[in-house]
């Protein structure tokens, strides 16, 4: 373990990974990897998850080659230094701040979506011009072999490796030095991580979870409402970070809820949902069986039948669902959906405000006025305002966690940033030295009174423009005296010129 | 200690720092603080680091009012929401990003600059809209007591609070559940202060040190580099965080080096160091005890001169030193100055990278141009001192 984080530092401490062109090329590759190698891909994630290629295609595949070309396509501009405002201190300096690698950054996959939780941090990683140790979820076996067996054949294989295994080996793994931890997953182990970070002092971003809330107003159109929980909440079997984990809402609406959201599964899974090649399994017989324990003692709407066998667990709705039960109080990953009646909105944000900060929050409401008193009022590390999951989709917005579901943020722009430092640089000239006179022993009160005058803008604003004018006007004169000779010259020629003209005209 | 982080906790839970108008209001009652009672300000740090009250003001007071305006000036617009680029996905949505505050925030302060290193983050965190406990260092009394007294005759008492105490209070209260902390000082607690934060998956900022490396071209002007580097290094008498910690040159300019820098000495502080207003002390014996081990086996070319009953320590050049002596081995934060020789700048960029990436980085020459291979790892400012040859005619 130790010896290849050495190799992959001895890599980047050769400098190959930090010119634009190489990060470019890199980055091709990997995309020539997910166009040419797609069939080995689609099988291995599906494989996984018992999901359709399909829709692993859809869920993962088109993240990333949007992201990669996103990356391409911005990198150039993004390596480049970038002037910053000046102050009176500064005005004749170069002042930037140049983006730069970190160095050997760690990236802990995910099993969820196996692909993209490990690949999309890639990309920023690599685009930040950093060296990265790759280490997949041992969960998702076959994408974890994929990915040992594919990136070294298209990426430089001294600069990304990827290590697989298991809680020994990561343990192992996070005892060694990195510039950068990156982890997906959950809360208990993002702690783990942090931890064995806080012995190197090493920055980290942690992508984890919690319970997303989902609030449903009275005022809503409760078709699409139900239609777009249903999407997000069963989608990948519920193993989705930000599935709208519970709903809140007045107990009216329940019943028009369970039948809608019932309705809209048989729409898109069929009668017959074990036979839908849209419907995932859960991962393992472990999460499966957690998950179960969910159940007890809960009144299930609908749904509840499960298959130990194939891992199969039908979309499940339980109604006024004690917020002390166990469904309550973990985060759920699965493909249940417990409805928490609420007397209204205020009890919502308070129900919430009481509990973990969570990665997502879900507001479904005409009116336009209630949502955003609810992002007012609560926090999470994003919120989809009538819909669920969207806001992943857009790699404008940062995308993480708060509190207990993260810190850091990345997608686009954002995992460059995250996996650069932002390097301040102030470049002085060896010139007018006499201005720093005032910033030298002995100090004194007509020092401390120009620098007030120079600094603090109360005392300079009109002063200012007064102190710009005479400087003008000094600049002018010792211009002027500079240049006399020369000035000297050109007024005789002007005046020559002129003289030249007026004599001519008045030949005419 | 889980009593007082509570009841601040509480009144972040009223909701009451939130809105722009209460932030200004809290910033402009800080400023007020700041002018009104400048003089017991002055005053207690001045104690703490035997400093002139001019360089009190010069070096700290001026950055916080400052820094007080600027936020002022810019927070109304900096709270509105920031609307971001759309895709197709998105087009026809409302998509933006709302800065909210973390919550209640942990503010550990320095004792080099006890005052701008604990109101500067504050600033920002009442800026932010949060609720926020203060801890001064301890090392810094004077200023410790003087800001418990301050703060909550201008600031909100319920949201704001100071709390004072050694390592003990310090370890309770990093056992209690905060939103963000932010510490300044050295890496040893550094680590402490995060693996405490990883317990609450608390999010930190960590302002530390190391050693600044000082690269001295031998393409400069070295009466003004020289007075540049002695300013830097020997105010606030070597406790800086971003001073220059030691220098790197060819050895045949370590000579001139020395001579300048000693005259830069005397034209600031006069003959009689002591004596000058504008010379500072050690914080503390221990530090005092500390830095003078640095001294030992060292080649010194002028300073060395102590005196443990004020803590004086003199400003100090070494040369010729050793890489693996002591004194380049920790952070020097004193008055002593190593010159270690290098063969040139290539050197110089491996010495650098050999090392812990250091807070600042300090370059001299008129050579703009970087050599190929300049790939140097290192944090924060680097100062290049060049000059602009601009063609003027």
């Amino acid at each position: 373990m130790e010896l290849e984080v050495r190799r992959v530092r001895q890599a980047f401490l050769s400098g190959r990974s930090r010119p634009l062109r190489f990060r470019l090329q890199q980055l091709e590759a990997l995309r020539r990897m997910v166009q040419e190698r797609e069939k080995d891909i689609l099988a291995a994630i599906a494989a996984d998850l018992c999901k359709s290629e399909f829709n692993v295609y859809s869920q993962e595949v088109i993240t990333v080659l949007g992201e990669i070309d996103f990356m391409l396509e911005n990198l150039p501009e993004w390596v480049t230094a970038k002037p910053v405002k000046k102050n009176v201190l500064t005005m004749l300096d170069e002042a930037y701040i140049q983006p730069q690698p970190l160095g050997v950054v760690l990236i802990i996959g995910a099993w969820n979506y196996p692909f993209v939780l490990t690949i999309q941090p890639l990309i920023g990683a690599i685009a930040a011009g950093n060296a990265v140790i790759i280490k997949p979820s041992e969960l998702s076996e076959n994408t974890a072999k994929m990915l040992a067996k594919l990136l070294p054949q298209y990426l430089d294989q001294d600069l990304y490796i990827v290590i697989n295994g298991g809680v020994e080996e990561t343990t192992e793994l996070l005892k060694q030095r990195f510039d950068h931890i990156f982890y997906t997953g959950n809360t208990a182990v993002g702690k783990i991580v942090m931890e064995a970070a806080a012995k190197h002092l090493t920055p980290v971003t942690l992508e984890l979870g919690g319970k997303s809330p989902c609030y449903i107003d009275k005022d809503c159109d409760l078709d699409i409402v139900c239609r777009r929980i249903t999407w997000g909440k069963y989608m990948n079997c519920g193993q989705t970070c930000i599935a709208p984990d519970y709903i809140l809402c007045e107990a009216s609406l329940q019943n028009q809820i369970v039948w809608k959201i019932k309705e809209t599964v048989k729409e898109f899974y069929g009668e017959n949902i074990k036979e839908s090649p849209d419907y995932e399994r859960i991962i393992n017989l472990r999460h499966f069986k957690r998950i179960l324990s969910l159940l007890e003692g809960q009144k299930i709407a609908f749904g509840g039948e499960t298959d130990e066998a194939t891992r199969y667990i039908a979309p499940t709705v339980l109604t006024d669902v004690d917020p002390k039960t166990k469904v309550m109080q973990e985060e759920i990953f699965g493909p249940i959906l417990p409805i928490v009646p609420v007397k209204n909105v205020d009890e919502a944000i308070n129900f919430i405000n009481e509990r973990e900060k969570p990665l997502a929050l879900y507001v479904f409401s005409h009116n336009h006025k209630l949502i955003k008193r609810m992002i007012d009022e609560t926090s999470s590390g994003g919120v989809t305002g009538n819909d669920v999951i969207m806001h992943f989709m857009l790699n404008s917005f940062p995308f993480g966690g708060v509190g207990s579901s993260g810190m850091g943020a990345y997608h686009g722009k954002h995992s460059f940033d995250t996996f650069s430092h932002q390097r301040p640089c102030l470049l002085k000239s060896l010139k007018r030295e006499g201005a720093n006179k005032l910033r030298y022993p002995p100090n004194s009160q007509s020092k401390v009174d120009w620098g007030k005058f120079f600094l603090l803008k109360r005392f300079n604003k009109e002063k200012l423009g007064l102190l710009l004018l005479t400087f003008l006007g000094i600049v002018a004169a010792v211009l002027v005296k500079k240049y006399q000779a020369v000035l000297r010259r050109k007024a005789l020629l002007i005046f020559l010129v002129v003289h030249r003209l007026r004599w001519s005209s008045k030949q005419r | 200690m889980e009593l007082e982080v509570r009841r601040v906790r509480q009144a972040f839970l009223s909701g009451r720092s939130r809105p722009l108008r209460f932030r200004l209001q809290q910033l402009e009652a800080l400023r007020r603080m700041v002018q009104e009672r400048e003089k017991d300000i002055l005053a207690a740090i001045a104690a703490d680091l035997c400093k002139s009250e001019f360089n009190v003001y010069s070096q700290e007071v001026i950055t916080v009012l400052g820094e007080i305006d600027f936020m002022l000036e810019n927070l109304p617009e900096w709270v509105t929401a920031k609307p971001v680029k759309k895709n197709v996905l998105t087009m026809l949505d409302e998509a933006y990003i709302q800065p909210q505050p973390l919550g209640v925030v942990l503010i550990i302060g320095a004792w080099n600059y006890p005052f701008v290193l604990t109101i500067q983050p504050l600033i920002g965190a009442i800026a932010a809209g949060n609720a926020v406990i203060i801890k001064p260092s301890e090392l810094s009394e004077n200023t410790a007591k003087m800001l418990a007294k301050l703060l909550p005759q201008y600031l909100d008492q319920d949201l704001y609070i100071v709390i004072n105490g050694g390592v003990e209070e310090t370890t309770e209260l990093l056992k209690q559940r905060f939103d963000h902390i932010f510490y300044t000082g050295n890496t040893a607690v550094g680590k402490i202060v995060m693996e405490a934060a990883a317990k609450h998956l608390t999010p930190v900022t960590l302002e530390l040190g190391g050693k600044s490396p000082c690269y001295i071209d031998k393409d400069c002007d070295l009466d003004i580099v020289c007075r540049r580097i002695t300013w830097g290094k020997y105010m606030n008498c070597g406790q800086t965080c971003i001073a220059p910690d030691y220098i790197l040159c060819e050895a045949s300019l370590q000579n001139q080096i020395v001579w300048k820098i000693k005259e830069t000495v005397k034209e600031f502080y006069g003959e009689n160091i002591k004596e000058s207003p504008d010379y500072e002390r050690i914080i503390n014996l221990r530090h005092f005890k500390r830095i003078l081990s640095l001294l030992e086996g060292q080649k010194i070319a002028f300073g060395g001169e102590t005196d443990e009953a004020t803590r004086y320590i003199a400003p100090t050049v070494l040369t010729d030193v050793d890489p693996k002596t002591k004194v380049m081995q920790e952070e020097i934060f004193g008055p002593i100055l190593p010159i270690v020789p290098v063969k040139n700048v290539d050197e110089a960029i491996n010495f650098i990278n050999e090392r812990e990436k250091p807070l600042a980085l300090y370059v001299f020459s008129h050579n703009h141009k970087v050599p190929v291979g300049w790939e140097l790892i290192t944090e924060n400012i680097v100062l290049i001192l060049f000059l602009i040859s601009v063609p003027v005619y």
